[in-house]
């Protein structure tokens, strides 16, 4: 007879049977009786009704038996929570029994048991277990002391198990050590209760040695959360955790190689001892590739991380993430992924080989991600652009359907990368155009003919062929051939007019997607009023595509290197972004877009700009409020936004992800494709919107932009930011300067600021006409800048205003438009159109206005953010008190201005002071502020995550004091 | 930044039928069960990643045989641990009861809770070594026939502590009182040689994954000390009166090694030393990795014909490259063909070969084959035209099986001496047994 039997009992009537049985006086019957149970249980079947009866079989000396019954006591507590309680006295005996294994046992399903009732009986028994004899019942309860926890939090602190665990820390046992840590890890990332010193270190750093592995795995982790005061200590904890590196267990290796690589940052860079370290790191990492496909899987998708942090580590073993056949395929992804990141001139002949190999392999994904990877190749190593173009060829000579639509994707972005260098290859892209059934592909294509339609003499026949299907195409197809009939119209305007006629009233009237007929009236309008300027806007030069191929955002990067072998380095998206209830003090990403921004697929369709293949560093930043990397400005203002929505739609719509791409901009009209429509739109009438009163198109999407220029869109709707508002009580504001000269500006003399109120941003403007004739429909449009400010409307000024009339405007913005880096920081370029010309002007917004209202953190977080961010992130400043201010004007000027007092303290006559305050990108900047009675200046130390964060904050600081 | 651990633990059989159910946490609950065997098991497309996020729960998962052994989380765990772990945990359940199927889970479920119970606690793993384990969980489940309980019954006090202080100490893989007539050790290096080379001979890329796998039964409590040929103990101790060039010929450069949880790793940092108290019995103490001066065994020279759309012609020359006093032995060839095969006609020059068209491959074996010698096998296979000629077969590369008496690498066991300070018995008395063992990993030539 064997167990598999107790699987297939199904009889009706079977839970009464099992009564009987369980209380049969045979002590086998009873036995097996338990066993059926178990198994019913096991497949999901509710045998909560024979409750009374197992528990009953409780008392017994048979272990096996013991063991099974406190199974099905762990399964059914919960739901039965007052009968549980009658098991309480056999454990508390069991806590007392001679035999440790027992008494274990006890200890450990008591914590199993998840009743709050029950808890009070395991405080007792608890206490002693952590104080036995014997080591296995010590390692027991200290993770007895975590399941406790986890139930009721203040009981454990009140009985003072948090310090028994911390004594258990010295124990002579290693694994109560490692346990110990395990547990006090747990509760210190609910609630930092004990602070992890140099002196815990060491006796860690000794228990390592000794451990069982998996010990050695919690020992790390916990090592990995402290920080070392000095260099010193640094390296002496890389010194004695490296040779973990040579361990069996993958785990206990991959946390080595999170602990060193956060402790390298600490030490000096051009250090032998460095230098040494980081050559340790390749070998056991190149290892972990010939364990199993599971671990090779986390292992590679931590390589990809490692090789952005420190390119150097792996530069010399680019032959190991070669593919084998018989690779899972998600390690083939994985080892391709990591193959570009290390590919340069050195070793491109052989990735290129290896590339064209994979390219003719059986699964379809990953032959198409070996096509994209040597256009990437094309681009990243500028010497092996003709061999990959050639090796692309031969693809397409292959006429396998999906490797033939990949290659044109990838060729496109080799013309933006390469203009005017390869074009001799259209010939024979243009052979394969009816094999091309996917959007991104047709939309590439329809690209390619439109930009270089001066040389394909029937570039018209061919757009004409799509035009026919106009309304089957998948919008970012439309949109694409929108554009590119455009550019076809401008090159060859004689033969072309009744095409571009077509188009645009296909795009204007007969569709009811708004993007496509805002940009078809874009076009029309243009090309109506102005062919000359339309040609100088649509057939601009484009800005040239970069190099690096979707690299995480630093700060996201730095976040990852932290979680090394965690699932948040398999995501590669940071742990709030999965988890619940998240203690992370910073969320720094959209989960949606860092994986956008990883996964390499280009879901955008911004051939011009920024093709989602290319990747831009700040596809997240922008979505998720960071500040972009990105730190070439394009300063032409023709890189204006044009977009619809701005960044608005992309947290929203995990699609859209390019919409957040900085280059998405007035590129549209460079011969953009557009994404597919950016969230929900309500259809307006475009005869409404068409240069009517903007009131009545209500629903159009306004993120500001071009649109407002041409007289289309709606007034957008009212940030949110004004309901956010601190109430009436107004912070300081900087005094309006004077942003254009009416002497060089046709008349047009505008004073302004930016300032905060209410909760919300505005532009507050004088404009003064000096000029002859009254000036007219006014329009703005801000560039992409730092914070994403764009106008939360359309400047709408109701009359003319006439010569030596000045009219007082207050604009609301919003800081969901488009973002990218700029120099200053806080600089805004920002155009203004009225009926004569169209001026620009630069201003620097006073950081202040971005400083948000919910920016006032909870103590907890304060601390434990302080903690996180490197000392090398502060800065510190001294800060004249000339109005003598106290503490308690401080702390009123400061929070009118939005900086929110976490904490106050005195020491030693000092008054200390802690603010906190959140960008509206959700930046945090944390401040201190050291007030002596005997100095007049106050001591300023500001700390972020982000160093960019700190720039002249200390001014503010000075000006809000002085104010 | 520590996170909390797995949630849960299921195994399921190849239909997605729970077999084994553990919850460790509140955070998960039984829809997880059924959350992965609706979007995973049962998922129409493969596998395309080991971890799978649904609805903010995590699912960790290995599959053994025709089981899936799965782990859920709500947390951030420590994924390369909880890999780790499943494998461990399957490693565990072979020992108990031999092939890991649905049949043996079933009929030891009783005994698997019970595993599940110690080896993971709260779901942290504790220590899971079956040497250990078996100690004292001695479940009477069914067991394979070549199974054997090591001990039954109620342990007696003694044992009691003995047990506890196993599970929990730091020599955690040794008991105390072992007593041998004979103090026997067997040292067997095995090395698998792993190559990809291109269809023009060229080696893509060749490494040799080496293993010291060790069976000591020595009575006490020795410390072993183990020395090799490697480049930097050789080099460091440059002061040996050999002459250095024939040395530096014959060190090994290890790219990489890492060693069962005996060894004092400290000690291997420090003074290159690889020093170990040995568990009693079987175990793996060491694993190396090298990549510099493979001796590769054999040479694969694959020349394929496409002679028309529906012919094919394959040769395929081997070449031993080895001493020709050494002997190789269980040589596979192994040529691929395509699909749409339907027929094939061989000659080889020696050994056996055969056709499978169930594994759409030519299976050439060869009993047993001397160094420096050649041999050669042609097949003309005759391809069923069909009318899908866009897709085209990808031919995957030639492989290889070999078993050879030597190890690939060069490296060479330098000495393994043994001193027990309390039991009066010294290095020389113990009997020592070495063998170098060098066996194809994959080794894979395209054509």
């Amino acid at each position: 007879m064997t167990d598999s039997k107790y699987f297939t009992t199904t009889k009706k009537g079977e839970i009464f049977e099992l009564k009987t049985e369980l209380n049969s006086d045979k002590k086998e019957k009873k036995r097996e009786a338990v066993k059926k149970v178990i198994a019913s249980m096991t497949v999901g079947k509710d045998v909560s009704a024979l409750f009374p009866d197992v528990i009953n079989c409780m008392q017994t000396d048979n272990v096996e038996l013991k063991k099974l019954v406190y199974l099905y006591l762990m399964n059914y507590a919960k739901s039965q929570p007052d009968m549980a309680i009658m098991a309480v006295n056999t454990f508390v005996k069991d806590c007392e029994d001679p035999n440790p294994l027992i008494r274990a046992l006890a200890v450990r399903t008591m914590g199993c048991i998840r009743v709050e009732k029950i808890t009070e009986y395991l405080c007792e028994p608890l206490r002693k277990c952590m104080k036995d004899e014997d080591p296995y019942v010590r390692k027991t309860a200290a993770v007895c002391v975590a399941k406790l926890y986890d139930m009721n939090p203040q009981l454990v602190e009140e009985q003072g198990f948090v310090e028994l665990l911390n004594d258990l820390l010295s124990d002579a046992n290693p694994m109560v050590v490692a346990n110990a840590v395990a547990a006090l890890s747990e509760i210190n990332e609910s609630k930092p209760l004990i602070e992890v010193n140099s002196q815990m270190v060491n006796k860690l750093l000794t228990a390592l040695n000794e451990c069982t592995e998996w010990g050695q795995v919690f020992i790390l982790d916990a090592l990995s959360g402290y920080t070392p005061k000095d260099e010193r200590e640094a390296q002496n904890i890389c010194e004695r955790i490296s040779p973990r590196l040579a361990h069996a267990n993958a785990a206990v290796v991959l946390s080595t190689v999170k602990v060193l690589m956060k402790l390298i940052e600490m030490l000096p860079a051009d250090s032998d001892f460095i230098a040494s370290l980081t050559k340790k790191l390749a070998p056991p990492m190149v290892t972990l590739l010939s364990a199993e496909p599971e671990i090779q899987y986390v292992a590679l998708r931590n390589i990809n991380l490692i090789v952005q942090k420190r390119p150097d580590i792996l530069k010399q073993e680019m032959k190991v993430f070669f593919v084998k056949y018989n690779d899972p395929i998600y390690v083939k992804m994985e080892k391709l992924d990591v193959m570009i990141r290390l590919a340069q001139q050195s070793n491109i002949a052989q990735v290129l080989s290896e590339l064209k190999e994979y390219a003719t392999e059986v699964d379809v994904d990953f032959v198409r991600k070996s096509v994209r990877a040597i256009g990437r190749c094309a681009i990243k190593v500028e010497q092996s652009a003709e061999r990959c173009v050639a090796t692309l060829l031969e693809l397409i000579q292959t006429k396998v359907n999906y490797v033939v639509q990949e290659a044109v994707v990838v060729i496109k972005d080799i013309f933006r990368k390469y203009p005017n260098r390869y074009e001799s290859i259209i010939s024979t892209l243009c052979e394969n155009l009816d094999t091309l059934d996917e959007p991104e592909a047709r939309a590439s294509m329809i690209w390619i003919i439109g930009e270089y339609a001066e040389r394909i003499d029937n570039a018209d026949e061919l757009l004409e062929s799509f035009v026919d299907g106009f309304h089957d195409e998948n919008t970012q197809v439309q949109l694409q051939l929108l554009t590119s009939v455009v550019k076809l119209f401008l090159k060859r305007p004689t033969d072309t007019q009744q095409l571009v006629q077509r188009v645009l009233s296909l795009a204007t009237q007969d569709s009811d997607n708004p993007d496509l007929r805002d940009r078809g009236y874009i076009y029309w309008r243009l090309l109506s009023a102005d062919p000359a300027a339309a040609k100088e806007v649509v057939l601009a030069e484009k800005p040239l595509i970069s190099e690096e191929t979707d690299l995480l955002e630093p700060s996201l990067l730095d976040q990852l290197v932290c979680h090394i072998g965690s699932l948040a380095s398999v995501y590669h998206k940071p742990p709030s972004s999965f988890v619940d209830n998240t203690k992370a003090p910073l969320r720094q990403l959209q989960p949606n877009a860092a994986a956008l921004a990883t996964n390499g697929s280009s879901t955008g369709m911004d051939m011009d700009s920024a093709p989602g293949l290319i990747g831009v560093p700040s596809v997240g930043g922008a979505a998720g409020g960071a500040v972009p990397s990105q730190d070439t400005l394009i300063a032409d203002l023709l890189q204006l936004d044009m977009n619809p929505m701005g960044g608005v739609a992309a947290p929203a719509a995990p699609a859209a992800a390019h919409v957040a791409a900085p280059g998405g901009g007035l590129d549209d009209l460079l011969g953009l494709g557009g994404g597919p429509s950016y969230g929900a739109a309500p259809a307006a009438d475009p005869m409404a919107a068409w240069g009517m009163a903007p009131a009545a198109a209500a629903p159009a999407p306004s993120g500001g932009g071009l649109n407002d220029l041409f007289g289309l869109g709606g007034p957008g709707s009212p940030s949110l930011g004004g309901m956010l508002g601190g109430g009436g009580q107004q912070g300081y504001q900087t005094p309006k300067a004077l942003w254009l000269d009416a002497a060089t500006h046709k008349g047009l003399q505008v004073e302004g600021a930016m300032v905060r109120k209410n909760g919300a941003i505005y532009m507050e403007m004088a404009i003064t006409n000096k000029a002859m004739q009254p000036l007219s429909d006014f329009a703005i449009q801000f560039n992409k800048n730092s914070f994403g400010l764009v106008p939360a409307q359309p400047l709408h000024i109701a009359a003319p205003v006439f010569p030596n009339q000045t009219t007082q405007v207050s604009l609301q913005l919003a800081t969901n438009g488009p973002v990218q880096k700029m120099e200053p920081l806080a600089n805004v370029q920002i155009a203004m159109k009225n009926n004569v010309d169209v001026f620009y002007f630069a201003t620097i917004v006073p950081m202040l206005v971005y400083f948000a209202e919910d920016g006032l953190m909870e103590k907890r977080d304060f601390l434990e953010l302080w903690k996180e961010i490197p000392e090398a992130n502060e800065q510190q400043f001294t800060i004249a008190n000339v109005r003598n201010l106290s503490a308690d004007d401080i702390c009123a000027k400061l929070q009118a201005n939005n900086v929110f007092t976490v904490a106050r303290r005195s020491v030693d006559g000092q008054e200390l002071l802690y603010h906190s305050i959140k960008y509206t990108n959700k930046i945090v900047v944390l401040s201190e502020l050291k007030i002596s009675a005997a100095s007049q200046s106050l001591t300023l130390s500001l700390k972020s995550r982000h160093q960019t964060a700190l720039v002249s904050l200390e001014e503010v600081y000075q000006k809000i004091f002085d104010n | 930044a520590n996170d909390a651990m797995i949630g849960g633990l299921f195994v399921y059989n190849h239909k997605g039928e729970v077999l084994i159910s553990r919850i460790y946490r509140d955070d998960v609950n039984r829809n997880a069960v059924d959350a992965f065997r609706v979007n995973v098991i049962h998922a129409r497309q493969q596998v395309r990643s080991p971890v799978t996020n649904m609805a903010r729960t995590s699912f960790l998962h290995i599959k053994k045989g025709n089981l899936w052994i799965c782990a859920v989380t709500r947390q951030n765990v420590n994924a390369a641990m909880v890999f780790e772990f499943l494998n461990r945990f399957a490693d565990t359940m072979q020992s108990y009861f031999g092939k890991l199927n649905e049949e043996n889970v079933k009929n030891n479920f009783v005994l698997i809770y019970e595993l599940l119970d110690e080896i993971l606690d709260f779901g942290y793993p504790q220590n899971t070594d079956p040497g250990v384990l078996k100690a004292f969980i001695t479940q009477q489940g069914v067991r394979s026939a070549e199974q054997q309980t090591p001990m039954g019954g109620v342990a007696s006090k003694e044992d009691q502590s003995q047990i506890t202080s196993q599970v929990t100490g730091q020599i955690g893989w040794r008991r105390e009182g072992i007593k041998y007539r004979r103090n026997e050790l067997f040292l067997d290096v095995i090395e698998y040689v792993n190559l990809l080379m291109s269809q023009q001979g060229q080696v893509l890329s060749a490494h040799v994954a080496g293993k010291v796998a060790m069976k000591s039964y020595l009575s006490g409590m020795p410390e072993c000390k183990f020395g090799i040929n490697d480049k930097i103990t050789i080099e460091g101790k440059g002061r040996t009166t050999e002459d250095p060039a024939k040395q530096g010929r014959a060190a090994v450069a290890i790219d990489d090694c890492q060693f069962h949880q005996c060894v004092k790793l400290t000690k291997f940092e420090t003074e290159h030393a690889i020093s170990f108290i040995p568990p009693d019995g079987e175990y793996e103490l060491m694993r190396y990795r090298t990549t510099k001066d493979i001796q590769l065994p054999f040479r694969v020279i694959p020349l394929v014909r496409e002679v028309s759309r529906n012919k094919m012609e394959v040769k395929v020359v081997v070449k031993s490259n080895f001493k020709p006093s050494l002997l190789a032995q269980k040589i596979e060839v192994r040529i691929p063909t395509p699909p749409n095969t339907s027929g094939v006609q061989l000659i080889c020059m020696k050994g056996k070969a055969k056709y499978k068209a169930g594994e759409n491959a030519i299976v050439w074996k060869i009993k047993r084959m001397a160094g420096m010698k050649e041999s050669q096998i042609s097949a003309e296979i005759d391809i069923l035209a069909t009318g899908n000629e866009k897709k085209k077969w990808n031919r995957p590369p030639v492989s290889m099986n070999f078993e050879v008496p030597f190890a690939p690498s060069g490296l060479k066991v330098r000495y393994l001496k043994v001193f027990e300070a309390k039991l009066n018995y010294s290095d020389h008395d113990v009997i020592k047994w070495v063998r170098y063992i060098g066996r194809s990993g994959l080794y894979e030539t395209r054509c």
